[in-house]
């Protein structure tokens, strides 16, 4: 299943001229790695809301990133517009979702964490086998509408392509509506109050069982965003769930497990420094070492350097930078 | 002879017969399974240790087999195409290969797993998977030993007294040290060691509170298992003649934890039994349809769902239940 070099190589496709860091190659970098870490976020925060309230790790959340863009790519095709795509792929990833939760998830929520995690390993096989069965095994590939494509102009050096800029306003606006979400409307109060007393909400008259599938499909249709919106740059593709699931891992880790917070401080900071180690660390390296040992060791150095960091935090935080309060 | 026992027996028994007579008999094929088996239950007796008895849930296991496997590949490549002679490792020795395999197998767990253990529960999880996930990125990004596409070994370990070209004497090795490796543990759950281990898994403040630091020993434990998971690494590269990073892929380590939950937690045989209903149905299945994964899949799940303890509390092995020592 190992799939391509890195989830995020992908992500870093612009014709890089290396080696000296100038100042719009930097810029850039920190677009890509601000793109990267909204990403992240989208698909982290559902699994973080999942494992703050339901108390469920979901290895699977992931596969639905997968879904999301399978479908969308998919209806891309059909409808002959991206946009109409996404539209329409949004509410039927949510119906993947409701239906996982109903049927998988619900079952496991008084189970161990183990198997959690065993149930939706087998369950990530069925879902890649069966987007297998329905789309093939060749990635599809997503073309923009000409009004999404192109470049944006904001200076005499500042160019940015303006697709990017649209990802980045999504996943701000993402993110803004989760946290307007969970901390000012009646939904979110519910949300909050079923993530530190489970029993009391329930006791209060709240259709709890109906709470926990609209956060499952909440998380769901998040991850389903995030991969449609990477398509149209990658490609929708059965390996992107799989690579993308352990960085989002270490994003709630170093976050904090449950905290939504966390995890946009963690994504975004996972995502800067990946994408900026990626670029940048052979010369930084260079300025130490020997140019020769910096070109050698950069590429593998640069493909730790996220799982280094986490090691760092978990030294001095075992529980996250954002440790959830109760619990 | 207890129950237990005579089951062990019978499996182990039937282990060392059924393969080589249908070898003998003309079908080499099912030499070939049961030598994946074999080695693919050295390494699921080593994770049940850690998991079944230490309650470690340990989600990266998959590592060891492949830094065991790398040692033998990485010596073996260099001695044949020169570069990277330090110490006089580049060479065919086994010995060689199996001391440099545990040696990098015990530090690397040394330092992951001090860091993994500070946390708990789903942070371990996730903690031991991101670290397993670490070095697969590094090693598809090192272009020398083949990156993604991994290394073919040109010759395998040379040992006294034995041709690991020879499938059969490859076997009898592996088949061997299944047997020392289950004997081995049986010691070690059985000693004082293994007490305060189980006794820490099941409460953990009664352990610390007569005196000992659960720390150390789950360290311990911990590394002991990675080294025997690297022994199973090394026989690993000499049974397949090839490495690639894909050998310690996330998916990997979930098999090996299926197969330990498949036989049965804290079983000494469980493990054996695991891999064995693991890998036969897996053949049997891929070799209907090339979706097998979809009905392998909800197997798992199903498995999760509704059987306890597993093969082995079907086939009455524990006596004191999946709970294994609590009273």
């Amino acid at each position: 299943m190992g799939g391509g070099r890195c989830f995020a190589g992908p992500l870093h496709c612009f014709s890089l001229q290396r080696r000296a860091v100038d100042g719009s190659l930097l810029l850039m970098q920190v677009i890509n790695g601000l793109q990267l870490g909204l990403l992240l976020f989208m698909v982290a925060s559902g699994l973080t809301l999942v494992f703050g309230i339901l108390d469920f790790v979901n290895l699977a959340h992931a596969s639905l990133y997968m879904v999301g863009a399978m479908i969308c790519a998919w209806l891309s095709y059909l409808v002959g517009g991206f946009v109409v795509a996404v539209l329409l792929a949004l509410p039927l990833t949510a119906l993947v979702g409701w239906a996982i939760e109903r049927w998988v998830a619900r079952r496991l929520y008084a189970r161990n964490h183990l198997d959690h995690v065993l149930a939706t390993f087998g369950l990530i096989l069925v879902l890649n086998t069966s987007a297998h069965l329905l789309w093939g095994p060749e990635g599809i590939p997503v073309a923009l509408p000409d009004y999404l494509k192109g470049q944006l102009v904001l200076g005499d050096d500042l160019v940015l392509p303006k697709y990017r800029v649209i990802i980045i306003a999504a996943g701000l606006l993402a993110a803004l509506g989760l946290f307007w979400l969970v901390t000012r409307t009646k939904l979110g109060m519910l949300i909050r109050a079923g993530a530190s007393n489970r029993q009391m909400v329930a006791a209060l008259g709240i259709n709890i069982e109906l709470l926990f599938t609209v956060v499952f499909s909440l998380g769901a249709v998040l991850a389903g965003l995030a991969g449609m919106l990477i398509t149209p740059i990658t490609e929708a593709s059965l390996g992107m769930g799989n690579a993308i699931i352990i960085t989002a891992f270490v994003v709630i880790i170093v976050g904090g497990i449950g905290s939504i917070k966390g995890s946009f401080v963690a994504a975004l900071l996972i995502g800067m420094i990946d994408t900026l180690g990626r670029s940048f660390l052979d010369v930084a390296l260079g300025w130490v070492f020997s140019a020769n040992a910096a070109e050698n060791s950069a590429p593998a150095i640069s493909a730790m350097l996220i799982y280094i960091i986490m090691a760092l935090v978990l030294a001095v935080k075992p529980q996250g930078l954002f440790p959830p309060k109760v619990r | 002879m207890t129950r237990s026992n005579w089951i062990t027996t019978l499996v182990l028994a039937a282990l060392a017969v059924v393969p080589l007579g249908l070898y003998y008999a003309g079908q080499p094929f099912w030499l070939d399974i049961a030598s994946r088996l074999v080695i693919l239950a050295i390494a699921a007796a080593s994770l049940n240790f850690i998991l079944g008895y230490g309650g470690m849930v340990s989600f990266g296991h998959a590592a060891y087999l492949g830094l065991g496997a790398y040692a033998v590949g990485i010596p073996v490549h260099h001695s044949i195409f020169g570069g990277l002679d330090v110490l006089g490792l580049a060479t065919s020795n086994g010995w060689v290969h199996l001391g440099l395999g545990l040696l990098v197998c015990a530090v690397f767990a040394l330092i992951t797993g001090a860091v993994s253990l500070r946390t708990k529960g789903v942070y371990f999880i996730m903690i031991t998977m991101a670290f397993s996930q670490m070095l697969y990125y590094a090693l598809i990004s090192i272009s020398t030993y083949g990156g993604d596409d991994g290394l073919t070994i040109m010759s395998r370990s040379e040992l006294p007294g034995l041709t690991l070209d020879d499938p059969v004497q490859l076997y009898a090795l592996c088949f061997g040290s299944l047997l020392v490796v289950l004997a081995l543990l049986r010691m070690v759950v059985n000693s004082r060691f293994g007490q305060v281990l189980q006794g820490a898994r099941g409460n953990p403040q009664r352990v610390t509170m007569l005196g000992f630091n659960i720390f150390h020993y789950q360290l311990v434990a911990y590394v002991l298992a990675a080294m025997v998971a690297g022994y199973a690494g090394f026989l690993l590269a000499n049974f397949t003649a090839y490495i690639s990073p894909e050998m310690m892929d996330w998916t990997r380590s979930g098999e090996l934890m299926f197969m330990v939950i498949l036989g049965g937690v804290a079983v000494l045989v469980g493990p054996v039994l695991g891999a064995a209903a693991f890998i036969l149905v897996e053949e049997l299945l891929s070799h209907f349809t090339v979706y097998w994964q979809l009905p392998f899949g909800l197997m798992l799940m199903l498995v999760v769902l509704y059987s306890k303890g597993g093969l082995a509390q079907w086939l009455r092995l524990n006596q004191s239940g999946p709970g294994g020592g609590k009273p």
